[in-house]
C-alpha cells in the first residue's frame, strides 16, 4: 500500500461526501466512545472535542459519551476492544500513537489486531523541534554545527512518540541524552524553560500554545518540523509552519544523514504512525457497511462545518481529518511497517537505550 | 508598576464579570454538584468535571467557568465529611484530616471537628485567592526557579514528616514508610519501563497501585472492620457533644496556624509536578511542631484538623498557577479543566503563557470564582454539619454494609478492573495489621505517596547533575545546591530532629498494650519476607536500567536494616516492651464481641460474590444477608435499606455514566444495565 493510494483515496472520500443516506437511525441511543487513556490526556481532549459534534451530525442525534479505560499504556483498553462485537453501532473506540507504537514494535502486552477493526475517522498532527538560543546560533539549516554539543532532552520514554524525535536527532549525528520518566510533553517544555533540558519538541497545538511564545521572546530557536505528507506521500513543509524547514531538509543539508535507506524508511514509517495518522476512531469488528458509512458521513459533515477549521486549530491542529475510505487507507499506513523498519527500530532501541520488548 | 497598571483594571473587569446573577447561579449550581460528588469518598473532582464536560461545548465562557470552578473548589471541602465522620480519606487532600478528625468524631465531637475544618477550608480558600491576585502576575520566574533538585527536596521534606508520625517506636515508623515506598514502586518503572514486583501476565500490576485504593485500604478498611467488631456507634455512647459553634471558636483561637498553613498550601500548590499529595502532611507536621502540648495529637487534637484543612483548599488556588500560566495541569482535575476551557465559547481562551497577556480578566475571574465558591460551599457545609454529624450516633452495624459498598465502588472507579477491589482488600489487610501492631499507618501512606516523586526527581536530577558535572564541577554543584535547596535542606533537618524528639508523644493509634511476642514477630517476618523478595526482584533488573532499580534497592536496604534491628530488639526485650504493641491483647479490639476474621469475611464475601454474579447482584445478596444476620434487622427494615443502597449506587453510576464490576455471570449472559 503506497502513500499515493492513501492520498488518492482521501481525495476520493472527499468527493463521495454526499449527504447521509440516513437508513441507520440512532435516535434515543447512547453512543459510548471508549478511550483507552485517562481523562487527562490528549486523546481525551480529542474525543471530548468531537463527541458533541458527532452527536449533532449522527442521524437521530444520539447522546455521545466519552468513557475512559486507562491502563497498561492503552493496551488494556485495546485488548478489551478486540473482544467486542458489533451490536447496535453504539460503541466507538479511539486509539492514538501510543496504541499504535506497541502494536508496531511487538510489545508482549498487545493482543489486538488493527486490521480487524473498522476505521471511520483518522486525524493527525505535526511536531516542531527547537533549541536553546546558544546552540540555536550554531544551527544554519544543517546540524553540522551541532554535532559536538551534548544536548539534554526530557523524554517520556524511547518506545513512545519520543521515538520519532530521538531517532531523527540520532540520524543527524547529534548527541542527545534523554532524561526519561517525565509525564507529558508539557513537563518536557518546563524542563527546557528552566534550562535543565537544552532541546525539546512539541506537537503542533502545544507548540503554538506555549513554545511559540518562547521563540518570540528569544528563549528558543525553532529547528525543524517533522513535516507533513503531500498528495503523493512525500514529506513536505508542515502547512501550519511553512517557514520552518522539515527534518528531511535538515537531513539533506547535514553531512552523513541520508534520506533513503533503512534508517530513513524506519523513521518515516514510525513518523506516519505517530503524527499524520496519530488518532483513529474505530467501530468494532463485524460492523455492517451501512453503520460504518453513517459514521463516516457524520465525521465528514463535522469536518465540513463552517466553524470546524477555527475550532480544530486549537484542539487538533490544522491537519486533514480522514473519513471513510480515506480513514481506512490512513489506518493501514499508520499501522503497517515493513519488517526491516521494525527490526531496525527494535535493534536501535536495544543498542541505544537497552530497551527490549520481550 | 506597569504590571499593576494592567492588573487593577483587569481585576475590576473580573468582578464585573463575576457579579452577575446568572453567573452566581451557575456557581452555586457547580458548588452543589461538587458537594454531592465530594461527599462520596474516592470520586473527587475528576469524576465531577467529566460529568460537566458535555455541557461545556460552546457555553458562554464565564458561565462555564463558574460551573466548573464551583465544582472543583468545593471537593476538598466536602470530602472532609468522609474523613471526619467515617475515618475514610475522601481524597488525597484530606488524608491527614483523618488522623485527628476521626478521633474527635469518636468522642462525639464530630460537629465541632467539621465546622472547624470547614472554617479553615474557607479561610484557606480566601487566603489562597488573595495571595494569587497579587502573586499571579509575577509568579512565572518563581515557578521556573523550582527545578528538579528543588522538587526532590520538597518531596524529601514531605517524607521527613514520617519522623513526626512514626509513633512510639521510631524504627517501626521508618520501616512502615519504607514498606509504603516499596509498594509504591510496584509496576512499570517510569524511566526505563522495567517491571518491579509485577509481570506482563498480570497487566493490572504493571500500572502500579492507585492512591485512592491505598488510602481507602490503609485507613478506611481497618476502621470499618474495627468499629463493626465492636458493634457500637462511631461516637461512643451515641452522644453528640460540642456543636458547630465551638468549631468556629476553635478556628478563631488558632487563626495564625490557619494562616501559616494556608500559605504553605498555596506555595506548594504553585509548584507543578508535586500536586496536592504532600501539602496536607506538611501542614499537619507544621501543626504538630508549633503546638506546645503535643499529647493530644492522634487522639483528637483540633489543631490537627485546622492545619491540613487550611492548606488543602489554599492548594487548589496555588494549583491554578502552573495550570493557567504554563498550561501544565497540577492535578488530574486541572487537566480536564484545561481541556474543558478550550470547549467554551468560540474556543479562543487558551490556557498557557498567553493567558496573562490576553485574558487577565478571565484569569482573575477564575481566581475569585474559586474564592466565592469556597464561601458558598463552606456555608452550605457548616449548615449541614450538625445534621450529618448525627450519622455518628447510628449503630455502626447499619452503616458498615453501605461503607463497604461505597469503598468498593470507589475503588473500582479508579481503574475499572475487578482487581481494583481485590487490591483494596489486600491493602486493607495490610492496614488492619499495621493498625493492630501499632506500625504507623500515616508513615506508610506518606511513603507510598512520595515513592514516585522521590524516585522520579532523584533519578532525573542525578542525570542532569551528572551532565553538568561533565562540564565543570562548579556547574554541577551550583545546580544541585541552589539557595532554595539549601533552605529546604535546613528545614528538613530541623523538622526531622524536632520530629523524632516529639514522635513519642504523638500516638496516631492511641495507647496500645504489649504482651505477647509471637504475633508481632510473625508480622515482622512477613514484612521482612516481602522486602527481601522486592530487593531480589529489583536486583534482577539489568544494570543498563540502573535508574529503575536504584531506588527500590536503596529503600529496600534501609527498610531491611530497620527490620533487622527491630528483630534483634524483639528477641532481646521483654514481652511488655512497646515494640510488641498488639491491639488484640487489650482495649477496644480485644473486648469486641466479634472476631476479626468473621467480620472481614463479610467484606470478602461481597468481593467473591461480585466475582461470580457482578456487583449489583452481589450487593443485593450482601445487604440482605448482612442486615438480616449480622444486624438482626427485621424484614421491612432490611428491604427498605437494601433498596436504598441499590438505588443510591444506580443513581450515582447512572449520573456519572460509570459501570459496575462485572462477574462471571456477565461474561456468560448479556444482562441489562445495571446488572451488566
Amino acid at each position: 500500500m503506497t502513500i499515493k493510494q492513501l492520498a488518492a483515496s482521501v481525495a476520493a472520500a472527499t468527493l463521495i461526501a454526499a449527504p447521509a443516506m440516513a437508513e441507520v437511525d440512532l435516535s434515543g441511543k447512547t453512543i459510548e466512545w471508549v478511550i483507552p487513556f485517562s481523562e487527562t490526556g490528549g486523546s481525551a481532549k480529542w474525543a471530548n472535542f468531537f463527541a458533541p459534534l458527532l452527536s449533532e451530525e449522527l442521524p437521530g442525534n444520539p447522546t455521545v459519551v466519552v468513557k475512559f479505560m486507562p491502563g497498561a499504556g492503552s493496551t488494556k483498553g485495546a485488548n478489551w476492544f478486540q473482544e467486542q462485537e458489533h451490536e447496535e453501532g453504539t460503541l466507538l473506540f479511539g486509539t492514538s500513537g501510543s496504541t499504535q507504537f506497541p502494536y508496531l514494535l511487538g510489545d508482549p502486552r498487545v493482543r489486538y489486531e488493527y486490521s480487524d477493526w473498522v476505521p471511520v475517522m483518522a486525524s493527525g498532527t505535526g511536531g516542531v523541534a527547537y533549541l536553546n538560543p546558544t546552540d540555536g546560533e550554531k544551527f544554519d539549516g544543517s546540524a553540522n554545527g551541532l554535532k559536538g554539543t551534548n544536548f539534554i532532552y526530557g523524554s517520556q520514554g524511547a518506545t513512545r512518540l519520543d521515538l520519532v524525535p530521538l531517532l531523527a536527532w540520532e540520524m543527524l549525528g547529534m548527541n542527545v541524552e534523554p532524561v526519561f520518566g517525565i509525564k507529558g510533553r508539557g513537563d518536557g517544555r518546563l524542563m527546557f524553560e528552566r534550562g535543565e533540558a537544552t532541546i525539546d519538541y512539541q506537537t503542533s497545538s502545544a507548540y503554538l500554545g506555549a513554545s511559540a511564545d518562547l521563540v518570540a521572546q528569544g528563549k528558543a530557536v525553532p529547528m525543524m518540523t517533522w513535516g507533513a505528507l503531500d498528495e503523493d506521500g512525500n514529506i513536505v513543509r508542515d502547512p501550519t509552519f511553512p517557514d520552518i524547514p522539515t527534518f528531511k531538509e535538515v537531513c539533506q543539508a547535514t553531512d552523513g544523514c541520508e534520506t533513503e535507506g533503512e534508517a530513513w524508511d524506519a523513521w518515516k514509517a514510525f513518523f506516519i504512525a505517530g503524527f499524520p495518522v496519530q488518532k483513529i476512531a474505530f467501530l468494532p469488528a463485524g460492523t455492517p457497511d451501512d453503520v460504518a458509512q453513517t459514521y463516516s458521513d457524520a465525521f465528514d459533515a463535522i469536518r465540513n462545518r463552517p466553524d470546524f477549521a477555527e475550532r480544530a486549530t486549537q484542539q487538533v491542529g490544522e491537519y486533514p481529518v480522514f473519513v471513510g475510505a480515506g480513514a481506512e487507507r490512513a489506518t493501514k499506513e499508520g499501522t503497517t511497517v515493513s519488517d526491516e523498519a521494525k527490526a531496525y527500530v527494535q535493534n536501535w532501541l536495544q543498542e541505544a537505550y537497552g530497551v527490549s520488548l520481550k | 508598576m506597569e504590571l499593576f497598571a494592567t492588573a487593577l483594571p483587569a481585576l475590576g473587569e473580573a468582578w464585573a464579570l463575576i457579579l452577575q446573577p446568572v453567573v452566581l447561579g451557575y456557581l452555586v449550581l457547580g458548588v452543589v454538584m461538587g458537594l454531592a460528588v465530594g461527599v462520596f469518598p474516592g470520586l473527587g473532582g475528576i469524576a465531577g468535571l467529566s460529568l460537566l464536560l458535555p455541557f461545556m461545548f460552546g457555553l458562554d465562557p464565564v458561565l462555564g467557568l463558574a460551573l466548573m470552578v464551583g465544582m472543583v473548589a468545593v471537593v476538598p471541602t466536602s470530602d472532609t465529611f468522609a474523613s471526619v465522620l467515617m475515618g475514610i480519606p475522601g481524597s488525597s487532600a484530606s488524608q491527614a484530616t483523618v488522623l485527628d478528625g476521626f478521633p474527635l468524631a469518636k468522642r462525639g465531637q464530630a460537629a465541632r471537628a467539621l465546622s472547624a475544618a470547614f472554617t479553615s477550608s474557607l479561610f484557606g480558600g480566601l487566603v489562597g485567592a488573595l495571595f494569587l491576585t497579587l502573586f499571579i502576575v509575577v509568579a512565572r520566574p518563581l515557578v521556573l526557579a523550582f527545578g528538579l533538585p528543588e522538587m526532590l527536596m520538597i518531596s524529601v521534606l514531605g517524607l521527613s514528616m514520617v519522623a513526626v508520625l512514626a509513633g512510639r517506636v521510631a524504627l517501626k515508623g521508618l520501616a512502615a514508610a519504607g514498606l509504603g515506598m516499596l509498594i509504591g514502586t510496584i509496576g512499570e518503572a517510569d524511566a526505563g519501563g522495567s517491571l518491579r514486583m509485577a509481570t506482563y501476565d498480570i497487566p493490572y500490576l504493571t500500572d502500579g497501585l492507585q492512591l485512592v485504593i491505598v488510602g481507602l485500604g490503609i485507613f478506611a478498611v481497618p476502621e470499618i472492620v474495627s468499629l463493626l467488631r465492636q458493634d457500637r456507634s462511631i461516637a461512643k455512647d451515641a452522644k453528640l457533644g460540642a456543636g458547630w459553634g465551638e468549631g468556629v471558636r476553635d478556628w478563631v483561637a488558632n487563626k495564625w496556624l490557619s494562616i501559616r498553613c494556608s500559605l504553605i498550601g498555596v506555595l506548594v500548590g504553585v509548584i507543578p509536578g508535586l500536586g496536592g499529595s504532600v501539602v496536607d502532611w506538611i501542614a499537619y507536621g507544621h501543626a504538630v511542631q508549633t503546638t506546645k502540648d503535643k499529647s493530644n495529637f492522634g487522639k483528637g487534637e483540633i489543631r490537627g484538623v485546622i492545619g491540613p484543612e487550611s492548606s488543602n483548599n489554599a492548594k487548589e488556588g496555588g494549583g491554578l498557577v502552573p495550570t493557567l500560566l504554563f498550561g501544565i495541569p497540577g492535578s488530574g482535575s486541572m487537566a480536564i479543566f484545561i481541556g474543558a476551557i478550550a470547549l467554551l465559547g468560540s474556543g479562543d481562551i487558551e490556557v498557557g503563557p498567553s493567558m496573562l497577556r490576553d485574558n487577565l480578566d478571565i484569569t482573575y475571574s477564575i481566581v475569585w470564582l474559586l474564592a466565592l465558591a469556597n464561601v458558598v460551599g463552606t456555608l452550605l457545609c457548616i449548615a449541614a454539619s450538625g445534621g450529618i454529624a448525627r450519622l455518628t450516633t447510628i449503630r455502626f452495624t447499619y452503616l458498615a454494609p453501605f461503607l463497604f459498598m461505597l469503598i468498593s465502588f470507589a475503588a473500582f472507579q479508579s481503574g475499572q478492573n475487578f482487581e481494583d477491589i481485590l487490591a483494596l482488600f489486600a491493602i486493607g489487610l495490610i492496614g488492619i495489621f499495621l493498625r493492630r501492631f501499632d506500625w504507623s499507618r500515616p508513615a506508610f501512606l506518606i511513603g507510598f505517596v512520595l515513592s514516585n516523586p522521590v524516585e522520579k526527581f532523584s533519578n532525573q536530577a542525578f542525570q542532569i547533575a551528572s551532565f553538568r558535572f561533565r562540564d565543570s564541577f562548579d556547574a554541577g554543584i551550583s545546580y544541585l545546591f541552589s539557595p532554595i535547596v539549601i533552605v529546604l535542606l535546613i528545614v528538613t533537618v530541623v523538622s526531622v530532629v524536632l520530629g523524632l524528639r516529639q514522635a513519642k508523644s504523638i500516638m496516631a493509634e492511641g495507647e496500645v498494650q504489649s504482651g505477647s511476642k509471637r504475633a508481632p514477630i510473625v508480622f515482622l517476618m512477613v514484612i521482612m519476607a516481602y522486602v527481601v523478595t522486592a530487593l531480589i526482584n529489583a536486583n534482577m533488573i539489568p544494570d543498563y536500567n540502573l535508574t529503575d532499580k536504584i531506588v527500590p534497592l536503596v529503600i529496600g536496604a534501609i527498610t531491611l536494616i530497620a527490620l533487622l534491628i527491630l528483630l534483634v530488639q524483639m528477641i532481646l526485650r521483654p514481652e511488655t516492651d512497646a515494640v510488641f504493641a498488639d491491639k488484640e491483647l487489650a482495649g477496644e479490639d480485644a473486648d469486641a464481641p466479634y472476631g476479626l476474621w468473621g467480620t472481614l469475611a463479610w467484606f470478602g464475601a461481597l468481593i467473591a460474590a461480585t466475582y461470580v454474579v457482578g456487583f449489583i447482584l452481589a450487593l443485593f445478596g450482601f445487604l440482605i444477608a448482612f442486615l438480616r444476620v449480622r444486624a438482626q434487622a427485621g424484614w421491612p427494615k432490611t428491604a427498605i435499606l437494601t433498596a436504598c443502597g441499590i438505588a443510591l449506587m444506580c443513581v450515582m453510576a447512572g449520573a456519572l455514566n460509570r459501570d459496575f464490576p462485572p462477574g462471571l455471570l456477565q461474561d456468560a449472559v448479556d444482562l441489562p444495565w445495571p446488572l451488566k
